[in-house]
């Protein structure tokens, strides 16, 4: 394909538009690069009017979310030995000491867990049953079509309570496998519609060559619906990472300890007199970094995917 | 190799007749091609043979043997589709050994080597065999595809308009090449083309279908010089065969209502007196274009013809073939 447009645009025109690009990534970006600045400042930076531009920066608010402390009482300061790391010597510096290792590292795992987890499903049983639906003559099929897109056709949490009761019931509520099955159910309309776009755009003839050429139906499936599904199924669970990642109400209404996310988890890091905002947003900061860098890895996949399969050579 | 027999199939594609009561037996060894224009089921019937798509009614044998029920797996043919059907994400090396790598053959790895190179030598693909299969031009796709096939020693190779995208040059080498390794294998093959150049050169039989019905099933020359029908006559020769009114010769039996003719079955010299309209000259032959009671008709002569456009020719028919109304043959 080459699409360019007959009259190759002047000087002044790529220069306007560059400048008007430039802007508008500065004015989306903004948030986001004030919240991994804030993750640097002092406690008292982060909160100052106006708000400081330039400052010194500072690993507090990174110690702080790791942590936990308290304050040193003078007793005490007989009997402590100097501090050894540079974040000990932080912690002092304020009249604190480090009591222990703060619970942000296991509710990042949960998180990372449930997220993989549930993406994992949902794109392993969107890919079957969108090659199903795409190839097999499934009774009522345009029915169950519409049947499972419909379940998005509300906010998934407008059915919270009947879900928070029946967890309840079922001994779910704040267990990981709970909030992979719940993620994978909300995530599983998306990734069967979008899979089956995908695999309706690769032609049945690949297939037949590989059942002459001696191959099962799901060999060939595996052997070569599979590998050209790849962008597809690299946007899917691009979409439902991000999904599961961010999800907030469920987290909230259905974990409290042992599974608990890092969504739930980041606004209630209090510090020392009122809200340990350099902490959040350091929390906040490195929340953002495996959806990212998951998207760096299947970027090559995301932009032909984004089409949604439309273009093929 | 197998002997392929089709008794009384019959396929249809919702309200779309695909083949209706085809029967026929391509005998061990044979080199089989289907002719027919587009829709006349010559791609549905490598499909059932094959066993991609089951027939509504009949059965298929091979050797005897009722394969209906078996997968295209089991039933251990080869197949070259129309639309080529490479695998995109696999180089053309991988395509090539895609078929012999399948559970039922895992051949060795020494002798996947063997086997692909010698194909793609044969095919001329050589210098090619390390790029994606989307790297490929449409003749290099197509002979990548025929090699697919050509690896395996499978019960039948079926093959649907194989050479159709490959230029004439190369088409012509490769007609060669099919045919001869087709002999040398004693390969049963099951072969669809529109081109008559090689269903005459390649084929043992030449089976002719028309909406779905086989209307005739015979080797080359028998359909050339004793077709069935205006239908059949017509799928072989080149430049066509003349089809005119009975009666704009003396001589046609009773209930005939079309005469045909060869070109080479048009004697000049006496006759009836016909205009040249067009001369053209091929090299090896000269084509005239012939205009008697307002029917157009095509003769040849001999290529160093001096007959110029305008003047004038005595024709009669010699050895003409007569069909009925219904476009039937009429024996004489």
């Amino acid at each position: 394909m080459s699409g360019y447009s007959v009259t190759e645009p002047s000087k002044r025109q790529k220069w306007i538009a560059g400048v008007l690009v430039i802007t508008y990534a500065l004015v989306t970006l903004m948030p986001l690069l004030w919240v991994i600045a804030t993750g640097f400042k002092s406690p008292a930076d982060s909160i100052a009017y106006p708000p400081k531009v330039v400052f010194h920066p500072s690993l507090e608010g990174y110690v702080n979310l790791f942590t936990t402390q308290t304050r040193i009482t003078p007793d005490m300061k007989a009997t402590l030995t100097p501090p050894q790391t540079w974040y000990e010597r932080i912690v002092r510096n304020k009249g604190m000491m480090i009591a222990g290792p703060s619970r942000y590292g296991q509710r990042f795992l949960n998180s990372i867990i449930i997220g993989f987890g549930s993406t994992f499903f949902s794109v392993f049983l969107g890919t079957l049953a969108a090659y199903a639906f795409s190839r097999f003559r499934v009774p009522i099929k345009d029915d169950l079509l519409f049947f499972i897109l419909s379940t998005r056709m509300m906010p998934p949490v407008a059915v919270a309570i009947p879900i928070f009761l029946m967890y309840r019931q079922l001994g779910l509520s704040d267990t990981h496998l709970g909030m992979i099955l719940l993620y994978t159910a909300v995530n599983l309309s998306l990734s069967v519609w979008l899979l089956k776009g995908f695999i309706d755009e690769i032609p049945q003839e690949y297939e037949e060559a590989a059942l002459i050429d001696g191959y099962t139906r799901f060999q060939a499936f595996y052997k070569v619906v599979l590998p050209q599904a790849a962008t597809g199924i690299a946007s899917t669970a691009i979409f439902c990472l991000i999904f599961a990642w961010n999800e907030y109400a469920f987290a909230v209404l259905l974990t409290s300890g042992t599974a608990q996310t890092a969504p739930p988890f980041i606004p209630t890091i209090i510090g020392v007199g009122g809200q340990d905002w350099p902490a959040v947003a350091a929390g906040a900061t490195i929340f953002l970094l495996p959806v990212m860098i998951f998207t760096i890895m299947l970027r090559k996949h995301l932009l032909r995917g984004i089409t949604f399969g439309a273009v093929r050579k | 190799m197998a002997e392929v027999t089709l008794k009384n199939i019959f396929k249809s594609f919702g309200s779309q007749v695909a083949l209706s009561d085809v029967s026929m037996t391509v005998p061990d060894s044979s080199f089989v091609v289907l002719l027919g224009p587009t829709g006349a089921g010559k791609t549905t019937t490598l499909r059932l043979v094959s066993g991609l798509d089951k027939p509504d009614s009949g059965t298929i044998l091979f050797d005897g043997v009722d394969i209906v029920a078996q997968s295209p797996a089991q039933r251990n043919v080869a197949m070259v589709f129309q639309q080529y059907s490479l695998y995109p994400h696999l180089s053309v090396r991988e395509n090539l050994a895609f078929p012999l790598k399948s559970p039922i053959l895992r051949t060795p790895a020494e002798e996947i080597t063997r086997k692909v190179e010698a194909v793609a030598e044969t095919l001329q693909i050589s210098r090619k065999l390390d790029n994606k299969a989307t790297e490929l031009s449409g003749g290099e796709m197509q002979r990548v595809s025929i090699g697919r096939a050509l690896v395996r020693s499978p019960r039948v190779y079926l093959m649907d308009e194989p050479l159709s995208s490959l230029d004439a040059k190369l088409r012509s080498d490769l007609r060669i090449e099919l045919k001869r390794i087709q002999a040398s294998l004693g390969a049963t093959m099951l072969y669809v083309t529109h081109d008559q150049t090689e269903a005459m050169t390649m084929a043992t039989h030449v089976g002719v279908l028309d909406l779905g019905k086989l209307v005739q099933f015979g080797t080359p020359r028998e359909i050339y010089e004793d077709p069935v029908s205006i239908y059949a006559a017509s799928r072989l020769g080149a430049p066509k065969i003349n089809i005119l009114p009975a009666d704009l010769f003396p001589g046609a039996p009773a209930g005939a209502a079309s005469i045909g003719l060869r070109p080479e079955h048009i004697r000049t010299g006496k006759g009836r007196e016909a205009q040249v309209i067009r001369v053209e000259y091929l090299g090896d032959q000269t084509r005239l274009h012939l205009k008697l009671d307002n029917q157009n008709l095509v003769t040849l002569a001999e290529a160093h013809t001096r007959i110029q456009p305008g003047s004038c020719l005595k024709i009669a028919p010699q050895s003409p073939l007569y069909f009925g109304p219904d476009g039937e043959r009429i024996k004489s």
